[in-house]
């Protein structure tokens, strides 16, 4: 297979005492939709906040594209191009589609000199950035990157984002990762407040996205979403790697009793290990 | 030539979808989608306000209704003298209110900007009639004063993260006391120090030449008309809908007539009949015609420039598009980047900066500044200024428009009552009133954000 996009090599993280993650290998590869489950507790939510650059980690590596890197904050981590859609969405109620998905990186005026326009290289040169937001090149883009992914449930990309169904809410955080052009792209809990026609909508973004040639990693609760939507599907059990497998490889009935055992038949963590992990 | 940076793809030109109206226009500011003609913009619009996104309407129309009460129970209330004297009233409540709009914006509110407004008059009074500062000094000091408060308010809110309801509760009494100091410390009068710079005194109680009233309402149009055609030209010449051209020109022709109208009025003789009376000088009678009072007053000009600039600031840059982001979802707006605790820092340095123009004005009205200047209902009268306007209390929602328009409506409760009810109880009731208006805004702005909110679940 080839190299990962996102590899994560014997991560530990504690908070004071509690040791929440303890030697966690992570892989997430391009144009593939790798499921992260696991029950509450065993460390998902922050497995991603450590990748998404909200905790440090405290040992282990993080290597992005093969090249090692120390990601210290959300905002490096987005220059990366790891975007996280996060459960309770992160978009501003007050603001619209447009002014949401370029919150904090929205484009500005740029006055070049007479001398700068003939040459194009200049770009990045002599230009004077205004404060004026370029609100027409937002528009179009933002427009642009939700027909990328052929939604046509939004009505308009200046309604306010207060006006909008939870689906939809859902369709514009990942339109925004697409915009960006992110190479990684973390939802978590993606349908854990839909409907179920909207669930199918947005699995089907899900798998648009990983077509798209973007590693796509899925954290869901819902046994049927993981199944239906991932390629390879990574079992988290009290803070350790229970195991990494194929989707085509196990059932529900499998992953039900790795994710609650850590272990199902030859698969997953050694019994003394397992044990060992019990609070 | 104007290109764009930092997008996925740049396009040439650009400007704002988002419009931002003085006067009674600004209910119509969209952020909407519109398509079509007139008609379907007036159909989306009042889509909006039935989904409780009312803006500035109620205020406005609020507005219009308490002039004409007060006029046709008191017909003097609608002289020119006191139209004149109106805007005047209502410029401290204003400045403050416009200061609090970015405070409230964050959910955040500023209780000490009142005092606040005190301490920053009195220095200048002080350094101007004790120290014999001339007018730049004073009142630069006065502004600085601001920024100073505005930042260590601001310290204390976003880093050491006391709830800003606390903070500026305890300033509040604090500045009172830092008030009493400055009045009854250091050279020249204490107790009350009365202001001889006619600079100072004239921000308030000036007028402008008549031309000049002229003059800047023509700039004011031809500047909107200005930036809402290239709006049009370049989102037509970009694909992206438009405002209908029939809508700005309404809009542009409206504001002409209304300025037209106010700078015609306020540039007619308000200093009495005009007529040459017999007054016997020395034993001589002669003719002598009163003094012409002419003119649209000074505040009129200040007021117009920190609206315009503000509301740049917030529709068109992104510092303001951040302001909005924290207001209305702080955990998103971190995760996108943005540094909240400077956004947080920087609404309380701007309410501050405002209230100390406030304070500024407050002194010139009076000529004089005591130990009561920017105590009293001054904040309060200001908070409901902007929440009269449509700013919300919870945050996210707000505009500097806000700020006039409901500065307009507590100045003319206020002097709508005084002329209406004499004796006794005149203060009684206008307070009581004063205070019903309020609570009357905060419940529209409240049942509106329960509205919106189960439009936004549809």
């Amino acid at each position: 297979m080839a190299e990962p996009t996102l590899s994560m090599r014997g991560i530990n993280k504690s908070f004071g005492p509690v040791d929440v993650l303890r030697g966690v290998d992570f892989d997430a590869y391009a144009g593939q939709v790798t499921a992260l489950v696991g029950d509450n507790g065993a460390g998902k939510s922050t497995l991603i906040k450590c990748v998404g650059g909200s905790y440090p980690i405290d040992a282990g590596e993080f290597f992005f594209e093969g090249r090692q890197v120390h990601v210290h904050s959300p905002r490096h981590a987005s220059d990366l191009g790891i975007e996280i859609v996060y459960q309770d969405l992160a978009l501003c109620d007050n603001l619209d589609i447009v002014q949401n998905m370029f919150l904090g990186r929205e484009a500005v005026i740029r006055l070049k000199r007479k001398a700068d326009e003939e040459n194009e290289a200049a770009e990045d040169g002599e230009g004077f950035n205004t404060r004026l937001m370029d609100e027409i090149a937002m528009e179009k883009a933002a427009a642009g990157a939700l027909a990328s992914l052929h939604v046509r449930t939004v009505k308009s990309v200046r309604q306010r984002v207060s006006s909008l169904s939870g689906g939809q809410r859902q369709t514009v955080a990942i339109a925004k990762s697409v915009l960006w052009q992110s190479k990684v792209v973390i939802l978590d809990e993606p349908t854990a407040a839909l409907g179920v026609a909207q669930t199918a909508q947005v699995l089907e973004l899900v798998r648009r996205l990983a077509d798209q040639g973007i590693a796509v990693v899925l954290i869901s609760h819902n046994m049927n979403d993981v199944l239906q939507v991932a390629d390879r599907i990574a079992v988290l059990y009290l803070g350790q790697m229970a195991a990494i497998v194929e989707r085509k490889n196990v059932d529900q009935q499998r992953l039900v009793e790795l994710i609650t055992t850590g272990r199902s038949g030859d698969v997953g963590l050694a019994a003394t290990n397992a044990t060992a992990g019990t609070v | 030539m104007t290109t764009s940076s930092m997008t996925p793809e740049s396009h040439p030109t650009s400007t704002e979808e988002k419009s931002h109206v003085p006067g009674d226009l600004a209910a119509v500011a969209s952020t909407a989608p519109i398509e079509g003609g007139l008609g379907d913009y007036f159909r989306t619009y009042r889509q909006r306000v039935r989904s409780g996104d009312m803006g500035s309407l109620p205020a406005v129309a609020g507005l219009v209704l308490l002039v004409v009460v007060f006029w046709v129970l008191h017909p003097t209330f609608g002289s020119l003298a006191n139209f004149s004297d109106l805007l005047k009233q209502a410029s401290p409540t204003i400045f403050i209110a416009m200061g609090l709009v970015f405070v409230l914006l964050l959910g955040e509110i500023d209780l000490a900007a009142g005092t606040a407004a005190g301490v920053c008059a009195t220095l200048m009074a002080r350094l101007s009639v004790g120290y014999g500062w001339s007018w730049p000094g004073a009142i630069g000091a006065a502004l600085v004063c601001g920024l100073v408060i505005g930042l260590f308010t601001g310290w204390l809110c976003a880093k050491i993260r006391i709830p800003s309801f606390v903070v500026t509760l305890a300033l509040f009494l604090a500045f009172q006391g830092v008030t009493l100091f400055f009045v009854n410390n250091g050279p020249g009068a204490h107790g009350n120090i009365s202001i001889t710079d006619s600079f100072i005194t004239n921000l308030y109680n000036g007028q402008m030449p008549v031309w000049l009233g002229w003059l800047l309402a023509a700039v004011a149009v031809l500047g909107y008309a200005a930036v809402k055609l290239q709006q049009v030209v370049s989102r037509s010449r970009a694909g992206l809908i438009a405002e209908p051209i029939s809508l700005v020109v309404l809009k542009v022709v409206t504001l002409a007539v209304v300025l037209a109208v106010a700078v015609y009025l306020l540039n007619l003789n308000r200093g009495g009949t005009g007529i040459p009376q017999l007054i016997n000088q020395g034993g001589k009678f002669v003719l002598v015609k009163p003094p012409a009072l002419r003119g649209v007053p000074w505040v009129v000009l200040e007021i117009g420039f920190f609206f315009s600039v503000w509301t740049f600031v917030l529709s068109r840059t992104r510092y303001g598009r951040h302001v909005y982001a924290v207001g209305g979802n702080t955990e998103a707006a971190r995760r996108a980047g943005i540094r909240t605790d400077r956004i947080r820092i920087s609404v309380f340095v701007i309410s501050s900066f405002m209230a100390a123009i406030g304070g500024v004005l407050i002194a010139s009205n009076t000529h004089s500044v005591d130990a009561n200047t920017g105590g009293g209902n001054t904040l309060l009268l200001a908070v409901g200024a902007a929440v009269i306007g449509g700013t919300s209390l919870f945050g996210g929602r707000g505009r500097p428009a806000d700020a006039i328009i409901g500065g307009l409506v507590v100045a003319v409760i206020a002097n709508g009552m005084a002329d209406l009810v004499q004796g006794n109880n005149r203060d009684a009731i206008q307070y009581i009133v004063t205070g019903a208006v309020l609570l009357l805004a905060a419940a529209v702005d409240a049942l509106s954000r329960r509205r919106a909110g189960a439009a936004g679940l549809g």
